[in-house]
């Protein structure tokens, strides 16, 4: 069921004159890992953003183009955002955990969308926690508070969060700058299993990273999608030399 | 020999770097260290002065503590004098949590709209206008019970409008800028990320603000709610001006009653020190002193929840 991709078409983002990101497309397949990389302030995280329709949240924002996931145009003002963030999941750089207990975390989702059963929810809760590797550190806490998790625990709950919601999509914005190597590793772990089941984008700065977990990567520059390729050949042998230049750390 | 020349150069240099520093620093620490001496000494002071008198009553004119708390007559010219305090621990409760529960739901409510609904034009217009409130002296707010809401009450319930609702609804206008600034900042302080994933998950704005803001931020509206009502339970003008300042239980809202406040201000001016009647309104500002560090104590509990 979650193996739908993502089209995007011409999308644009302005805050208010300035122009964010400029007329990409860009197409996302099913069961892969596709890297947004780029020097800081390239557009990356906005468009990582413009993909739920999380720029909704500030004022001042214009997005145009099209998204599509399945025949749906995610850009369109018609749209409930409402339900079209529950089919595609966002986890950010800093874990941010609800003030609750692990269980509630997970259990916030579901019941919004509906799920009151709690035998139901147990299950939700259970298999999220399982999927996100953080069943067997938690099975036994999962009344305590979220907070009292570790940071990279934090950030795998986050991730268990946003799959309880069962997504097609999952956004994650450099998921793993905040964290430990060790706990680092734990995340593209979790990635690299993710990907059996859905489409991921992950914004990195981390070049090795973008390498590690990714099956594509797209690389911006000054709000434009300079190249999109997969990553074996953007690494080794990128046809733009503007990539050539960022990978090989000549800038950026 | 020229190295030694160097090296000593480097040393007087350092020292000369060194020195003003090192003064500089201790006349901040003795500066700092004084400023904080005289404000400890003024609030010890205070504490023994109040508990001094306050317990003289106890002491020398041998009242029972048991009696003047739950005493319910207060006839301090009496003979002999009744010291029963009780009708303005009532007073003073019932008025301040009224208000409390008449201004709470509003100032969160209000800071709600500010940091929520209408971030910008919110904070930086309105706020400013709520906390403009919190400069109105406190006989303004008295002089407007008694001319508007004190009518008002009388039109519309039995009775003579005076009392503790009316009592109360002045009290609430004046705790309000102190609830919605300390509402205000705390939800405004709300890690953004957390309002974010909420909206990720598909919550709508609302489910975010009842779900998962309201709750985040509890333990800080409750300290803005519990400094408010401190703040009305230590008011005595506005109080004294719409309350009637009858010494008795009243049986309704709308009855005259009388608070600790209202008490001390309006017979401290006719008692002579020394005298029983006078230690008694001490005794009342020592239940009024204690009160309010009950209320500092249930704050720092809250804010000791909040940082967890």
């Amino acid at each position: 069921m979650a193996t739908t991709g993502m089209k995007v078409k011409d999308l644009s983002v302005f805050y208010g004159e300035k122009e964010a990101v400029k007329k990409v497309s860009l197409s996302f397949s099913p069961k892969q890992v596709t890297a947004l990389i780029g020097p800081s302030g390239c557009g990356k995280s906005t468009f990582l953003r413009s993909l739920n329709r999380m720029n909704d949240t500030i004022g001042g924002v214009k997005t145009t183009g099209e998204i599509w996931i399945d025949d749906v145009n995610v850009n369109d003002p018609s749209v409930d955002v409402v339900e079209l963030r529950q089919q595609i999941g966002m986890v950010w750089q800093r874990p941010n955990p609800f003030h609750k207990s692990i269980y509630e975390n997970i259990a916030f989702g579901p019941r919004y969308h509906g799920i009151k059963n709690k035998k139901k929810l147990d299950e939700i809760v259970e298999d999220s926690l399982r999927r996100a590797a953080l069943w067997n550190e938690t099975k036994d806490r999962l009344h305590n508070s979220a907070l009292a998790l570790s940071g990279g625990q934090q950030q795998r709950l986050c991730i268990a969060r946003s799959i309880a919601v069962k997504p097609k999509v999952i956004l994650m914005d450099e998921p793993a700058s905040a964290l430990d190597p060790v706990s680092t590793s734990k995340i593209e772990e979790l990635i690299a299993e993710l990907k059996k089941e859905y489409c991921i984008v992950i914004v990195t700065h981390n070049m090795q990273q973008a390498a590690r977990v990714s099956d594509r990567t797209a690389f911006f520059y000054m709000g434009k999608l300079i190249e999109t390729d997969d990553t074996d050949k953007m690494f080794t042998n990128p046809s733009e030399k503007e990539t050539d230049d960022y990978i090989s750390g000549r800038f950026g | 020999m020229e190295q030694s020349a160097v090296k000593g150069q480097k040393t007087n240099s350092k020292s000369a770097f060194m020195k003003p520093h090192i003064r500089e620093e201790w006349v901040g620490r003795v500066y700092t260290f004084v400023c904080i001496l005289v404000l400890i000494a003024t609030i010890l002071a205070i504490v023994y002065f109040v508990a001094s008198k306050g317990l003289s009553t106890f002491i020398t004119n041998g009242v029972n503590i048991g009696d003047l708390l739950t005493g319910l007559k207060w006839d301090p010219e009496g003979e002999p004098a009744v010291f029963g305090a009780l009708p303005f621990i009532f007073g003073s409760f019932s008025t301040s949590l009224l208000a409390a529960l008449i201004a709470a739901p509003l100032g969160c409510c209000a800071a709600i709209f500010m940091t929520q609904i209408m971030p910008g034009a919110g904070r930086r217009f309105m706020q400013p206008v709520i906390e403009l409130l919190a400069g109105i002296p406190s006989v303004v707010y008295g002089f407007v019970g008694l001319s508007v809401i004190v009518p008002m009450l009388r039109a519309i319930f039995p009775g003579q409008g005076i009392g503790i609702l009316a009592g109360s609804l002045v009290l609430a206008v004046m705790i309000l800028p102190t609830i919605t600034s300390i509402a205000t900042d705390a939800l405004a302080a709300l890690p953004g990320g957390l309002k974010e994933g909420s909206f990720a998950l598909g919550a709508t704005r609302w489910q975010t603000i009842y779900r998962i803001v309201l709750p985040t931020t509890l333990p800080a509206l409750l300290t803005g709610v519990v400094l408010g009502m401190a703040r009305a339970f230590g008011e005595a003008l506005a109080v004294q001006m719409v309350i009637g300042n009858a010494p008795h239980i009243p049986r309704s809202l709308f009855e005259s009653a009388s608070t600790l406040t209202s008490a001390i201000t309006l017979s401290m001016g006719n008692t002579i020190s020394g005298t029983a009647h006078n230690n008694a309104l001490w005794s009342l500002a020592l239940i009024l002193l204690t009160m309010t560090f009950i209320f500092v104590f249930i704050v720092r509990v809250l804010e000791r929840r909040n940082h967890r």
